[in-house]
């Protein structure tokens, strides 16, 4: 636990639970040498808690241990202890040994007694084994022997002195009415919380018919801890208790690695696809393809040959991949290759914290890198409204700390937020990519759009899409928007040509026009023509005119001189006149 | 006297007490004025320390001290406590009707 803050300088040495989550809400473990106290009512899981602290001491640390049980018979403990996979007759008698303390049932009881039979015995036990464990499965049941709350209190000073002195690492367990043991009430055992250096309490609620555990220290002398109650989880390998989000995210490496979506023109918006190990969320009201483009991303990943994990709430694994083939997303062949697994989860029962586990552990399983969770809001069904939110954290956080690429589809009830709602989960904020799938009613048609409400780290379109489905694939389109409404489907196509025909339309009426421009052209060519011969006789007749007129003059004025010469007159005032032509010029 | 004595079997107990403590000491003071009362030269009492003799605790299953058996006549009976409730230890033993 290098990562926590407050680990560092702890003098208080520890011993690991083998269970994650509970070694780090208490820093590493159950204090060493110490006395821990483990509260839970019934069926709260205290004694297969208590047995896998033992076993995994045995196991792991080196550290055999006892385990002494007044309430089981060791073979009863042995059978129970199969079940997770432990296999006590591997540990036992050298690692492990049970001791079988449990009163016998014809017990005949005269006066007061003490356990210094049974510390005895354990005094021998721990010198022979060099144990370093011991657990006392509940001990309510031999102090309830006692005749007085003083005697019982007696008997669990000395059985905890006696821990002390051996420094051994101690943990009782102890009933509890499932009802209190939240709070410390004044039942005649609770004294032994102040009295011991730690206290885990567990504690077993049902919510609306669902079953929810969880877990809390209460109590840790001279170290700090985490104080909150934290979901569990008995699994097939035991206690699985979960983790807060800091811890496990914290150093987390991030990827700039590019992974497809499966459907080339949404990589394009995307700016390349989604980031590797980043965690998707695709929203839609029922029917706008959530689980195709879902499906989409899982046949893409598979074709890179990642392995992949389906795991659908909503339908048989069958169904799905017989119904994403209809859409040319073809899964079989890497169902069969083992590339691809598709896990059908129905709803039915259980807590958020079941599904995570099982998600987790069949991802484990299957060594998935990417994963597909279809839809991630049926987390939130079934009396789990309250927990779901921090499982889909979790669920989110551990994807990312585990390097996988978590593809959640998120159904949107159309009663519940018609607009671009958030998930009923509120894990969009926690969604590193967001895509939001939606209807659009337009002409009496459905048809869906794509639009990316956010995609952290990346350059992204901000443009609705139309998506398409066809036998071939997934298709983007572009949206037709026209006078600032957005149009789809047929409506699009019968826009697209009306468009086309428009163009048509322009483009003739062009022509014709230009046709006409140059008829009139030419005729006005041919009236400049007509024009200028026109003109050209006007000249030619002008000229004719001025020739004639001139030689009239002449006629005039020879006439004149011939007259003159007839009649002999003088040329008096002639220079004068001559005079004035030649300053002319 | 003597034919009772005869005819009646002898009694074996077994006393296992841890060291010193108080719950031992007393059972062993109930013990023998018992004896003394009810089975007088027909009792053999053996003492054992849980501390000294672990082992023989642990087979004998003792975890609670302090720990009477009763090894013969059969059946083996066991009384847990101090025997400071001495009707229960005479019902036990099956001492009570026949002594009054």
């Amino acid at each position: 636990m290098k990562s926590s803050a407050f680990s560092d300088r702890a003098p208080i040495a520890r011993t690991s639970t083998g269970i994650a989550g509970l070694d780090e809400m208490t820093n590493g473990g159950l204090p060493a040498g110490r006395t821990t106290l483990l509260v839970g009512g019934p069926g709260s899981g205290k004694t297969i808690l208590a047995l896998q602290y033992l076993v995994h001491g045995a196991r792991k640390c080196k550290e055999p241990g006892i385990f002494v049980c007044f309430e089981e018979s060791p073979q009863r403990i042995a059978a129970n202890a199969a079940g997770f996979g432990w296999h006590l007759e591997q540990l036992q008698p050298k690692k492990l040994f049970i001791l079988d303390a449990q009163p016998p049932p014809d017990l005949i009881q005269a006066g007061n007694f003490d356990l210094g039979g049974m510390l005895a015995v354990l005094d021998a036990k721990i010198d022979q084994m060099k144990a370093k464990r011991i657990v006392f499965d509940a001990v309510d049941i031999i102090l309830d022997l006692l005749p007085d709350a003083a005697a019982k209190r007696r008997e669990m000073y000395r059985l905890h002195a006696w821990l002390l002195q051996r420094e051994i690492t101690g943990l009782i367990t102890l009933k509890a009415a499932s009802h209190d043991a939240r709070s410390s009430g004044d039942g005649p055992l609770d004294f032994v919380q102040f009295l011991v250096d730690c206290v885990v309490i567990l504690n077993q609620a049902v919510a609306l018919g669902v079953s929810q555990r969880n877990l809390r220290v209460q109590k840790y002398r001279g170290s700090a801890y985490h104080e909150n109650e934290s979901p569990f989880l008995i699994g097939k390998d035991g206690f699985d208790v979960a983790v807060s989000r800091t811890l496990i995210s914290h150093g987390a490496k991030v990827s700039r690695e590019r992974v497809s979506s499966g459907v080339n023109r949404l990589d394009t918006m995307l700016g390349g696809g989604y980031y590797r190990s980043s965690s998707i969320l695709i929203t839609g009201f029922p029917g706008t393809a959530k689980t195709t483009l879902s499906g989409a991303f899982a046949e893409a990943a598979c074709k890179r040959g990642e392995r992949t994990l389906f795991v659908s709430f909503d339908s048989d694994a069958n169904e799905i991949t017989r119904n994403l083939a209809s859409v040319g997303i073809l899964l079989e062949r890497y169902v069969k290759s083992g590339c691809l697994r598709v896990i059908s989860a129905r709803t039915i029962t259980g807590s958020a914290e079941t599904y995570l586990v099982r998600i987790k552990s069949l991802a484990k399983e299957h060594a998935a890198r990417c994963l597909v969770i279809d839809p991630v809001s049926a987390l939130s069904q079934s009396g789990n409204e309250m927990t779901a939110h921090s499982v889909a954290e979790r669920l989110i956080d551990w994807s990312k700390a585990d390097r996988t690429t978590l593809v959640c589809t998120s159904l949107i009830d159309e009663l519940l937020s018609a607009s671009d709602g958030g998930s009923p989960l509120h894990i969009s904020t926690l969604a590193d990519t967001w895509i939001h799938l939606n209807y659009l009613v337009q002409a009496g048609e459905r048809n869906r759009s794509l639009s990316i409400i956010k995609s952290r780290g990346s350059a992204h379109s901000n443009q609705v899409r139309e998506l398409i489905l066809t036998n071939e694939g997934v298709t983007l389109a572009d949206t037709y928007t026209a006078g600032g409404d957005v149009l789809m489907g047929t409506l699009r196509w019968e826009k697209e040509s009306a468009e086309r025909r428009e163009a048509e339309m322009t483009y003739i009426s062009g022509k014709h026009k230009t046709m006409l421009i140059t008829a009139e052209e030419a005729e006005i060519a041919v009236r400049i023509k007509s024009l200028q011969v026109e003109l050209e006789a006007k000249q030619a007749e002008k000229a004719m005119l001025s020739r004639s007129s001139a030689r009239e003059a002449g006629e005039v004025s020879q006439g004149r001189t011939r007259m003159r010469e007839l009649r002999g007159a003088d040329i008096a005032d002639r220079p004068k006149r001559q005079r004035f032509k030649v300053s002319m010029p | 006297m003597k034919s009772p004595v005869k005819r009646l079997a002898k009694f074996k107990f077994r006393l296992y007490v841890a060291g010193d403590g108080q719950n031992g000491a007393l059972a062993i003071n109930h013990l023998t004025t018992l004896c003394r009362e009810y089975l007088p030269n027909r009792h053999e009492i053996e003492i054992v320390d849980v501390y000294r003799d672990p082992k023989r605790a642990m087979e004998d299953g003792v975890l609670m001290t302090p720990t009477l058996m009763k090894l013969s006549p059969a059946p083996v009976r066991r009384i847990v406590g101090a025997l400071s409730q001495e009707r229960t230890v005479l019902q036990t033993l099956g001492l009570s009707a026949r002594h009054p």
